[in-house]
């Protein structure tokens, strides 16, 4: 398990739908541990199939997936939606991924009450999803994500449909979970300044049929704060985000060294 | 003190409630009082409320006998409609083929008119069992067609994240797609619930005939051929009553059930 080799290698992947669509090609990616790799692109580029392709949801219809470890780690999943079972609270929706497990109750209690108190939930135990807020909502689905402690940690726009408020706040709780438990981290955005502020390294998408266009190192502490989003260095990687995002031929001519 | 006035206010918000249709209900009772007395029509043609209601009282051991009847013949088909509707609504989750192969059945057997088939089934099968395969047959597609549209219609990031967390498909049956199909099931079972009166009620008259039953329909037909008005108005009357009170029972239950989480039983403030 050295430092550096990748979590998981993607190699030449691709993915058509029997539609005849592409929506990716030639996608070559490494995932390293511990990183919080940010996959940034214009909707439509392919970078949620990348995501469901390494979540094992889709298999590529070309290239290949390479574990570093035998196998995939235990994934947690968080999608757009709050994906929650409306017919069960919020304990029992925390539950689902150890029960599936055949984790018994009295087994998932503390794991549970860990998770909810990860994301400031404790004490809503007993509330429905139609209870809570969106924001809440979404909390809940990250405690579900995180409650089986997974290794790796995916997450499909997470809060792009959550308020700006709201949306900054859990930027910052996702950044401290993130410290504390040590997770490898692959976060789908369009926003540049979303991962700008929340990633290592940023890798941005070309349009449809979508690969990796460039790769961006943010070289900061993990560790960061409301004072980074007003830093130099915080507004310098959004402009290069934002370049190579918009770029095509024109952004490589780029002055940064 | 405030919560007092609170109280008032609610107590005054219901009465506003019912008080409208219980007036307009007794209104019509009275009119209807009203005008067969004045024109003095005959009780053979159209009886008045108060008479119907005497006759209910005084012929009430045999119409609450044959209310009985009904409604066992009722629930002991819906029963059937339940347990063959989710068992097929669930084999056509599962297979594909089960679903193309047998769902044109079902659609025949809901658009051809339970009364064209009545006949039939009579010729083939004793009377009693006739009564309740009519009230089978018609309580049986809405159950089957909500059951399979609520167990396909499931969240499909939830059937996601349940391959995500390898669930089997058990579990993703019991936990997830029976859940979700619920609020349908349900839906499926309030019309079901009045539709099996019906087809009992028409098998019943159909029956009537062959001298067979003591159910409410064939107590109108009975007295129908007695030319005993009052008592057929009263057995009609029985028989909308069973038909609200099995309407209410499944809405109380679909209320229970869903009230905590589905929009459909969210009270609008």
């Amino acid at each position: 398990m050295s430092a550096g080799a990748p979590l998981v290698r993607l190699t030449g992947v691709g993915k058509s739908f029997t539609t005849g669509v592409t929506a990716l090609k030639d996608l070559y990616l490494d995932v390293r541990t511990g990183e919080f790799l940010s996959l940034l692109g214009p909707s439509g580029c392919g970078k949620s199939t990348a995501l469901r392709i390494i979540a094992g949801l889709t298999a590529p219809t070309q290239g290949q997936i390479d574990w570093g470890q035998t196998e995939r780690p235990g994934v947690g999943f968080v999608f757009q939606d709050p994906t929650l079972m409306p017919w069960a609270d919020v304990w029992r929706n925390v539950y689902l991924p150890l029960r599936l497990r055949g984790v018994a109750r009295a087994a998932a209690q503390k794991p549970i009450a860990e998770a909810l108190g990860m994301v400031g939930l404790t004490g809503f135990e007993k509330a429905y999803p139609r209870e809570l807020s969106g924001g809440m909502k979404m909390r809940v689905s990250i405690a579900r994500a995180l409650v089986s402690r997974p290794g790796l940690l995916l997450m499909d726009e997470p809060f792009a449909a959550l308020d700006e408020i709201t949306r900054l706040k859990l930027n910052n709780d996702l950044l401290r979970l993130k410290s504390e438990l040590k997770t490898t981290v692959i976060f789908v955005t369009h926003s540049v300044y979303e991962s700008a502020f929340m990633s290592t390294r940023i890798a941005v998408f070309s349009g449809r049929p979508g690969r990796v266009a460039e790769t961006i190192d943010i070289s900061e502490p993990a560790a960061r704060d409301e004072e980074f989003r007003l830093s130099a260095a915080y507004g310098d990687y959004c402009r290069r985000a934002s370049a190579a995002l918009h770029g095509g031929s024109n952004g490589r001519s780029r002055h940064e060294p | 003190m405030a919560a007092q006035t609170g109280d008032h206010a609610m107590n005054r918000d219901r009465l506003l409630n019912w008080a409208p249709p219980a007036i307009v209900f007794a209104a019509m009772l009275g009119l209807w009082e009203f005008v067969v007395r004045y024109r003095a029509i005959p009780p053979y043609i159209l009886p008045a409320p108060s008479l119907i209601a005497t006759t209910l009282v005084k012929d009430w051991d045999t119409l609450s006998a044959s209310m009985l009847v009904t409604l066992s013949i009722t629930f002991e088909a819906l029963s059937a409609a339940v347990f063959g509707g989710v068992v097929l609504a669930l084999a056509f989750a599962q297979w594909r083929w089960v679903e193309r192969s047998f769902f044109p059945f079902a659609v025949v057997m809901q658009v051809t008119p339970i009364v064209a088939i009545a006949p039939l089934l009579l010729v083939y099968l004793d009377p009693g069992t006739a009564v309740l395969v009519c009230a089978f047959v018609v309580a049986f597609f809405p159950i089957l067609s909500n059951t399979a549209l609520g167990l396909a219609s499931t969240d499909h990031n939830l059937v996601d994240l349940f391959d995500l967390y390898r669930a089997s498909r058990f579990q993703q049956l019991i936990f997830l797609r029976l859940p979700a199909a619920l609020p349908y099931f349900l839906g499926g079972l309030r019309i079901a619930g009045g539709l099996a009166l019906i087809g009992a009620i028409v098998a019943e008259i159909a029956a009537g005939s062959a001298g067979q039953g003591s159910g409410l329909a064939y107590r109108i037909v009975e007295a129908g051929f007695r030319l005993n008005i009052p008592r057929m108005f009263a057995a009609l009357t029985l028989i909308s009553i069973t038909g609200i009170l099995i309407f209410a029972f499944f809405s109380g239950i679909s209320w229970l059930l869903l009230a905590r989480w589905h929009d459909s039983a969210r009270e609008r403030g």
